[in-house]
């Protein structure tokens, strides 16, 4: 077991060349959602590159901690997590095992974009898990209101100058480019959402408070009974009739879950189900983060106009 | 070889140990882009007040509207009743001693048996283990994870270690008390096997009931490449655990592993190891185990659906030699498979052959039918039927069942 002396060298030296080898141009940037992906893209151009752990059509709650990804972090320059608790299940044995000094958290390759984000649904008072897989630090699913976009953008830019210097230039004009596109984009959505103001929906999980706080419509219920939590009978009684009461037909659903529930609920109340991407590349025509809003909002607009709304 | 000057070879050092310094130095900011990233620094510092006025804004409006609508208060006999305040007061400076407190979570495993075995067997119904576990990080340069278990006779230390994850090199350094690296589920703690029990390949090989585990130090390496995850851990105990026995400080135990895993797709992947285990043992002065293991695991999960099903495929084979037996060694495998056929639902088969270290002229097998439910992720009930014949003649038909749960903040477990 011992190692000789000229075997422990080759070793080392492999090993610092290990270090070493991967020549690269620009800061490898790793997110952990392609939502952040799309975001960094936008800011960092041809002077990054970038690479998302989760798919955008996966449960962002349990990624699998697959050692690929270990291999992903481990020669990545800069970290971008969502943060709020959302990759609690994952993340830390990847950035454990990852053996990247620059990425751990607190480390100025780790950045929460979180941080800089309008976070809703912050649990006031004692909570516990009969309340189901409540987030403790609040709604992780926060990017999805194009203001927390770009707010992230901006932390990403500001983290990529703060990297790289000599390219602070690059990054501010990309982002003020990507914040004038998402301001134009933003016009068009609120003048599709508009006449929708106050429209009842009902969502599967409560991924999309600042979506709906973002474009005015109403949730009045779960299809889950609490968060995390798989629809029970009962609950889904009591949603129907509520549904009903309140006269609302549009049941928004991630595409990572089950149909069936929905469905049912969408035939009894005579409503329609609308399966939403919840990230960029949540679906095909979902490619960027823009993208992902135009995406959403017109499946949204077109249901209720097929309701004859 | 060409002889380079020696401030040279250190100048070559540095940049490799930190490669960033070197892009940094070559390349100078603008003065123009100096002052821009400055603007955009106290653009988003102010975009960052203007968040946190609004969230402060809106905790004092649902706080008044709280206080608003709160009823008013009946007066009641006796000391006058407590309230919370309804915006919390000096929350940070009664919080803020606690948030370095590790975290900190129980598990309690409930297994219950029936049915007949020889020798007895399990008891009819015990609270098999509690596991109190302590997880945080120590300083920028470590982490620690202490796991107490607290069994029907005993209390132990499962494991206590510090984690060194980032040492140079790309080594990774555990030191403390640890479940070996052999294998794939000897490193896995009670509450995440998928079985109820460990396999018989566990029981006669593998160091009995919980395995193998002993106080040491481990190394590990990724061995980055474009084909496969390759990892080597190499590991040095004190040689005192249910198989290896020191009698002199000499009396070292090692143990080596090699991991390399594959995404085949994007649901799909492989991962297969080998072992390798020395040791002495307590047979007398300079007799040794050694262990010889290999392991191949195939997964499935869609992404799509990835929290209503999954596929998983698992072999795992041992060889033991003790060096005072003439003889072959004494071989021992199980095989595994498992299906969610629903979100809370999981079935599995498992196979067993094991032949026992001390005779291995005696081979006991067995077979074991699961259904595991889970109401959430904190919580399972098991289900287990388990078929053993053993080597020297009797035959046990028992049905075991199991309750898992897990309180407070656990830290995720390695894939």
């Amino acid at each position: 077991m011992f190692l000789r002396p000229s075997v422990l060298s080759a070793l080392l030296v492999s090993s610092l060349l290990g270090v070493a080898a991967p020549a690269r141009a620009g800061i490898k940037v790793v997110t952990t959602t392609e939502d952040l992906a799309s975001l960094a893209r936008e800011v960092g151009g041809d002077k990054i590159s970038v690479e998302s752990i989760a798919k955008g059509y996966q449960d962002p709650h349990f990624v699998e901690a697959k050692p690929s990804f270990i291999l992903k972090l481990h020669s990545a320059d800069l970290l971008v997590v969502v943060g709020r608790d959302l990759e609690i299940g994952w993340l830390p044995p990847l950035l454990q095992q990852s053996r990247n000094e620059k990425i751990q958290m607190g480390s100025r390759g780790y950045l929460d974009a979180s941080l800089t984000a309008k976070i809703l649904d912050i649990p006031q008072g004692q909570i516990t898990r009969a309340m189901g897989d409540v987030h403790p630090l609040g709604n992780p699913h926060y990017w999805l209101d194009p203001g927390n976009g770009r707010r992230i953008a901006q932390a990403v830019q500001a983290k990529l100058s703060e990297l790289q210097p000599a390219d602070a230039v690059y990054f501010a004009q990309r982002f003020a480019d990507f914040d004038k596109r998402l301001a134009e984009a933003e016009r068009g959505w609120d003048a599709a959402m508009g006449p929708y103001k106050g429209t009842k929906v009902v969502t599967y999980h409560r991924s999309w408070p600042n979506f709906v706080e973002r474009f005015g419509l109403d949730v009045i219920g779960y299809v889950e009974p609490k968060p995390g939590i798989p629809p029970s009978p009962q609950h889904t009684i009591n949603l129907i009739g509520e549904m009903k009461k309140v006269k609302a037909t549009i049941i928004l659903v991630e595409p990572y879950f089950d149909l069936k529930t929905p469905q049912s609920v969408a035939r009894e109340t005579g409503g329609r189900v609308v399966v939403l991407a919840p990230s960029v590349g949540g679906v095909k025509e979902a490619g960027d983060y823009i993208q992902l809003f135009t995406y959403d909002v017109n499946l949204i607009v077109t249901a209720l106009k097929g309701l004859g709304k | 070889m060409v002889k380079a000057p020696i401030p040279f070879l250190v100048a070559l050092l540095l940049t490799t140990l930190n490669p960033s310094a070197s892009i940094a130095q070559t390349a100078q900011p603008t003065e123009a882009g100096r002052l821009k990233a400055e603007l955009d620094a106290l653009r988003l510092e102010f975009s960052n007040r203007i968040v946190e006025l609004e969230a402060r804004l809106t905790a004092v409006e649902s706080a008044n509207a709280a206080a608003s609508a709160a009823p008013a208060p009946t007066p009641v006999e006796g000391p006058p009743p407590v309230l919370a305040p309804a915006v919390p007061m000096g929350g940070g400076g009664a919080s803020s001693s606690k948030m370095f407190n590790p975290d900190i979570a129980a598990i309690g495993d409930f297994i219950g048996v029936a049915g007949k075995s020889p020798g007895g067997g399990e008891p009819s119904l015990e609270f098999h283990e509690a596991e109190l576990t302590f997880q945080a990080v120590v300083d920028p340069y470590a982490r620690a994870d202490v796991f107490l278990t607290f069994g029907p006779d005993e209390v132990g230390i499962e494991e206590a270690f510090i984690t060194f994850p980032t040492l140079p090199g790309g080594f990774l350094m555990k030191v403390g008390k640890f479940r070996d690296a052999f294998g794939k589920i000897n490193a896995a703690h009670n509450h995440v096997l998928p079985f109820a029990e460990r396999p018989l390949l566990t029981q006669n090989l593998l160091g009995g009931e919980e395995g193998l585990g002993d106080s040491g130090i481990s190394l590990s390496r990724l061995f980055p490449n474009r084909f496969a995850f390759v990892e080597a851990t190499g590991q040095v105990y004190r040689g005192e655990s249910s198989i290896f026995k020191a009698e002199k400080r000499a009396d070292l135990a090692y143990v080596s592993h090699l991991r390399v895993y594959r995404d085949l797709t994007e649901s799909t992947n492989v991962d297969v190891g080998g072992s390798f285990a020395n040791g002495h043992n307590d047979a007398g002065p300079g007799e040794t185990t050694r262990l010889l293991g290999a392991d191949a695991t195939f997964r499935y999960r869609p992404l799509r659906r990835s929290i209503y099903t999954h596929f998983l495929a698992r072999a795992e084979a041992a060889w033991s030699r003790r060096s005072e037996l003439s003889g072959p060694s004494a071989f021992g495998a199980y095989g595994y498979l498992e299906y969610q056929f629903a979100r809370r639902w999981t079935a599995g088969a498992r196979f067993d052959t094991s032949e026992r270290a001390i005779d291995p002229s005696l081979k006991d097998k067995g077979a074991s039918l699961l259904l595991t439910y889970r109401p959430s992720e904190f919580s399972l009930v098991r289900g287990q039927y388990r078929h053993t014949r053993f080597g020297d003649g009797p035959k046990a038909n028992e049905f075991l069942f199991q309750f898992l749960f897990s309180i407070g903040a656990h830290g995720a477990h390695p894939f």
